[in-house]
Formats: C-alpha cells, structure tokens, sequence
C-alpha cells in the first residue's frame, strides 16, 4: 500500500507538449511501472497526435473516458494552469497534481472557491511541488527516482531539494518510503501538511512519517495540534527558515513571516509540544526518524 | 512587489476612493509650485519611500506657509531616513508629495491580505488607526474586525456598512465607508494585489470618510498581466544585489552575515543558512539558483555574491535530482576562473552524478573545500571564515 498514487494509477498529463511536461513525462515514464501508467496527454491543438505514443486528447474528458485514468498532471505555464487545473477538477478526476510555479494568487484563491463551492471531492495537490512518487510503483512529478528505496516511512514536504535530501538521508540508513509527497511552497494550494499526515496514519504501510515544513502561514501547526490528539505513528519534523529574516520572500511565495507570523521558532515550539521530534540540523533528519522507530 | 504611497492613492483614486488632493514632486521647487496650484493653509509633506514608519522618522511633516512647504521639502529630500523598517542605514528621499491638509475627526485604520486559511480576500477594520496594526493585534485583538470575501460574490454591501460602525464611523457616514471598502477591494482584485493598507482612514469633520495613507504590494506572479503596475517599479527602493540577481532569474536575498550561499531550491537554500548559523556562523545572503542552473548563472551568482565588501567565505550546496552535479561543477570552475575567486569555497554535492561532480572540482586544481554532509559543510565553512580573519 501507499498513499495517493500506486502502480496502478492512470495519468493524464496536460501540457505534455511543452518542453518541461516532454522531459518530465520521458524520466517519470522511464521509473518503475511508468510506462503502463502514463496513458494519455491532453492539449486542445494537438488532438489526435501522439507524444513518443502516448495519445493526446483535445480535453481531460475525453482522456478520462477514453482511458480510465483518474489522475493528471499539470505542466502547463503559469498564465493557464489555473484553468487547466479546474478543467481536470471539473472532469472529476481523484486527483490532480500542478508542478507549475507561478501562479497568480487570484487564479488559485478563484479555483478554490470554485472547488468548494461545488463541493468538488478533486483532490489537488500543489501547485508550485515536485509532486508524488511512491517508490518502485509511480512517480508523478521532477523528483529524482534513484534516491527513493521503497519501504516503509511517509514524508510531507512544501519543498523540492530539502525533500530529495531527507530521502537520501532515509535511504542512505536503510529506510524507505511508502510515498514522498511534495505540497508545494505557495501560499494558497490544495493538500496541506493536516491532509498528508491523516492519510498517512490511516495507511498500514506506512509507520512514521517526516514532516518538513518551512516559514510563513500556519500549516505546520494545524498539523502538529491535530496529530497531538489523532497520529498513531511518530513524526519528526524540521522547520527551514529560523534565520530568515521577516517580510521577506526566500524563494517560495507562500514562505514569508507577516505580521511577526510564521516564524520557523513558533512552528518549532508547537510541534514539540504537540509530540513531534523536532530537529534544527537539517542533516539529522534521517537519524531523527530512526531514532523514534 | 511595492510601490509609492502618491502611486497607491493614483491607483485607489479610479476605483473611487477619495483622498486628500496631492501632487507627486521630485524638487523643491516643484514641492513650492505643487503647494500654489494646491492652495488653502495647510499641506503635508511626504517623503515617499517603500518603508513605512516615515512619520516618526521625521519623514513627514505639516505647514502652514509656502516658505514652510520649501524649507520641509528640502529637508526632507535627500534624506537618509530611518524608520523600522528600513534598517540603520536608512533609505534615501529623492520623491516627495505635497498634499492639502486635511480636517481630522477620527483616525481609523483598513488593511487587505489574502488569508492562507480561508484561501479569500480578507478585509480588515479597526477603530486604532494610525498604528502599527500589528502591536494592536497584541494589544487589543478584539478592535479588529474581519469580512472573509468570496470571491465569487464579492464584498457584500451589508457587512461593509456594519463594518463601518464596528470601528466607529457614524449612521451618516457609513455609506461613504462603504464606497471606500468597495473601492479598495475592486482594486486589490483588478491590480493583483497581495496587500493593501489605508492606515489612517480618517473621518474628517464633515463627514467624509478619506484614505489619508495608502500602501500597496502586488503579487510578483502576476505582474505579467499588470504592465501598468510594473511600470511603477521604483528600482531606487530595491536592493541592487537583488535587481542583478533578478535579471538572470535567481532568488537572491542579501542578509547581514559573511557567509555566501549558493543552493539549489529554496527549502535547501533557507537550511543551509539555518545550519551556517547553527554552527555559529552568520549568512550573507539567501540565493537559489533554481532548477535550470546554467554555467552563465553559477558565474553570475558568483559575481553578486562576492561584491559584498563583508563576504569571508562561501558554501555550495547542491542536490543534483533533474539538474546533475557535473553540470553545476564545471560551473563552479568556470565561475572561480572568470572571477577572481578572494575567500574559501566549500563545496557539497549530493544526488546525480555527484562522483563525476567532485572529480571535476578535484581535477580543477582551485583549492575546494569538499564536504559530504551539510552539517560537515557548514562546519568547514565556518571555521574557513573565521580563519581568514
């Protein structure tokens, strides 16, 4: 078992055609069952062509119905991944991941609304992650998949490399992974830490979990107050951005402390008093996870 | 993104929010003609800057004669002014806006973010205008009121006239309050704001309600559909480490420290400064170079790094996953080739074709530091700027 995505899974991709969804879909094809799961393509101008055989579709219905996939992956810019996004929402797929970075606020506070509004049951995850992959199964995303080991640990991260580096740490000491998920660093985005971490305490592959967070907004601590009360398996965290300083954007847009808000200290004490083992030493957080095992 | 308060107040004007009349001047002497065309008795004089905080640091001074308006403008031009947030070394004046004065009754302070946990637009009211919002949301939490827009409905008219009177606006001005909300949020959506500030609102004695301060940021991600906005881009107000920086497409913050840092993404790129300070060192800047780094992008991170004057010592982290050590390697030696490479260089390298990656730096002959884990790195790095001293 695993979270999210398995050997089994069937993936749109929308913007297949562009140069990042073509290298994307070529490595991400290349890993385990990738080529049985990568089914379809979508983009409008292209209907009825191919890429390296994989069939395009003009729309992520049409891919649906003639595939049976119910997951896509959005590599389309910026401009037009929020209505990508909503067209695969509005197809009612299970799930759709958007590697995009970029997005305007305004597209993703909309598709949002809209998404609740029609108590949409689309799970989003992203955008601006490197996506999901569960090892020696499916990746779905820009992560490296020679890192990954499959096993037995859940990781959560809204960050592309601090999440390559807890795998190899993990990897390097033995320790697999059930599902590494990437959230993504923008401020307003689909799956967040609270979502990943129930999922993961409900999978009976998974027994611990890495929880990396960073500055900015209150995530982090709406998860650690629900796993006090809920998680059945440990959790050890790390929290990037003790030294950044306030009102600045460290790359990310959603990692930002305002108004004295979103402080990796606060996000820090919290988890530690929420049961989580907390770490300051990036490099320590394989060691940590094996220490709670 | 940030821009002026007199370019703020441009922007709210055609949305319909009233503010007192002003005129943007760049001299003296424009301040004296902008006070004649304004008349009346009274002006106020604003520096205008990207910081806030510019009352207490003397920016921002009312007179009531035009010999008043001269003497306070070239005071204020050309001053290095310190606020709260502009840091010690304070920020140069080189604009000013001249304004009428205005006939305060009450100040009132209205704010705009986009909240993270609601995933809306949220407007914020509070009878406390003119301070810091933030020491009032410490001190005095339950003076602040709060409408979650939906966006799909837009600010409903009803709770943007209770909002009025939650904060004190009287019966017969709340409508005109109300205009004013309404106002600001059109804009906040239209422009793509990120935040906007009316700190004070103020109801003058008869009866109107005026945004006496306006602050605008917008959302760096959607200036591409905003060419009127980015045209407001005050490059004087930026950090010229960081314009360079943006021009060949990297992330770079400059901080205080003597370490640079040269990383791959932006999580890793804020804990590699953790881990420097961690092992008690101090980080000069954060700079990720992102995930397409090219030889001309390491040069270049290279360049703005080491033109920082405090600069003893600087940290490659790099893990290779799409993008491959050996690329970022040959980077590195061309970069310490073209410049003229003054402090150590510890380099840590993890993840794709990382052994081709370090043979590449041990072949290069430039005395490297190689480093295996970032815990080790950030040691070493440490210890090679504090040995250089």
């Amino acid at each position: 078992m695993s979270i999210l995505i398995n050997q089994n899974t069937r993936v749109i991709t929308q913007g297949i055609t562009g140069k990042t969804g073509q290298f994307h879909t070529q490595t991400s094809r290349d890993y385990a069952n990738g080529q049985a799961c990568y089914v379809a393509g979508v983009n409008p101008r292209k209907a009825g062509q191919d890429f390296e055989g994989i069939p395009i579709y003009g729309t992520v219905v049409e891919a649906k119905q003639q595939t049976g996939a119910t997951v896509s992956v959005v590599y389309v810019p910026p401009a037009g991944a929020a209505a990508a996004i909503l067209e695969a929402v509005e197809a009612k797929l299970d799930l759709v991941i958007c590697i995009t970075e970029g997005i305007p606020v305004k597209d993703m506070i909309e598709l949002r609304h809209k998404m609740r509004s029609a108590n949409s049951q689309t799970l989003l995850l992203g955008p601006n992650c490197p996506g999901v992959i569960t090892p020696d199964e499916l990746k779905i995303g820009i992560m490296p998949g020679h890192i990954h080991k499959k096993g037995r640990i859940g990781v959560v991260s809204r960050s592309g490399t601090l999440t390559y580096e807890a795998v190899a740490q993990l990897t390097e000491l033995g320790l697999g992974q059930s599902t590494a998920v990437g959230i993504g660093g923008d401020p307003v985005n689909g799956l967040k830490h609270i979502d990943v971490l129930k999922l993961f305490n409900e999978d009976k592959d998974t027994d611990a979990v890495v929880m990396i967070g960073e500055i900015g907004g209150t995530d982090e601590e709406a998860a650690a107050v629900w796993a006090k009360d809920h998680m059945s398996k440990p959790v050890v965290g790390f929290i990037a951005g003790v030294t950044a300083p306030p009102g600045k954007r460290m790359g990310h847009a959603g990692a930002i402390i305002s108004g004295g808000k979103g402080t990796a200290n606060e996000k820090l004490e919290i988890m530690d008093a929420s049961g989580i083992s907390v770490t300051r030493d990036p490099s320590k957080m394989g060691v940590l996870l094996k220490s709670v095992l | 993104m940030k821009i002026h308060e007199y370019q703020a107040k441009e922007i709210l004007r055609a949305y319909g929010v009233r503010t007192p009349k002003g005129i943007p001047c760049f001299s003296e002497a424009e301040a004296e003609a902008a006070a004649r065309q304004l008349g009346g008795e009274v002006w106020v004089v604003k520096a205008q800057i990207h910081a806030g905080g510019r009352g207490k640091g003397g920016g921002v001074k009312v007179v009531k004669s035009i010999a008043d308006v001269k003497s306070a403008s070239s005071s204020i031009l050309g001053m290095q002014l310190i606020t709260h947030q502009t840091g010690p070394e304070g920020q140069l004046v080189k604009r000013l806006l001249v304004e009428e004065g205005a006939q305060i009754d009450k100040e009132l302070y209205v704010g705009m973010v986009v909240d993270r946990e609601s995933q809306s637009v949220c407007l914020m009211a509070s009878s406390e205008g003119g301070m810091d919002i933030e020491e009032v949301a410490v001190s005095a939490p339950e003076k602040i009121h709060k409408i979650f827009i939906d966006s799909q409905q837009g600010l409903d008219r009803k709770q943007a006239i209770e909002l009025n009177e939650k904060i004190g606006i009287p019966h017969g001005s709340s409508e005109k309050g109300a205009d004013l909300f309404e106002g600001l949020y059109q804009a906040f959506v239209d422009k793509d704001a990120s935040l906007a500030e009316i700190n004070p609102m103020i109801l003058t004695k008869d009866g109107d309600i005026l945004a006496l301060d306006a602050k605008m940021n917008f959302d760096t991600n959607a200036v591409f559909r905003q060419p009127e906005i980015l045209d407001m881009r005050d490059l004087d107000e930026e950090d010229p480490a960081e314009i360079q920086a943006s021009k060949f497409d990297l992330s770079y913050i400059s901080l205080d420290g003597d370490i640079g840092c040269l990383v791959n993404g932006a999580g890793l790129a804020m804990s590699t400064m953790d881990v420097i300070k961690l092992f008690g060192g101090e980080p000069a800047n954060f700079l990720d170079v992102g995930g397409g780094a090219t030889t001309e992008k390491v040069t270049e991170a290279f360049k703005i790094m080491l033109s920082n004057p405090n600069l003893r010592a600087i940290l490659v982290n790099i893990f290779g996953g799409i993008m491959q050590c050996d690329v970022i390697a040959a980077g590195v030696v061309e970069a310490a080739k073209q410049v003229d490479l003054t402090v150590p260089l510890v380099v840590r390298m993890k993840g794709t074709n990382e052994n081709l990656g370090k043979q590449i730096l041990a072949e290069s002959g430039l005395p490297i530091i190689s480093s295996e884990t970032m815990a080790d790195a950030a040691q070493q790095v440490v210890e090679a700027a504090r040995g250089d001293q």
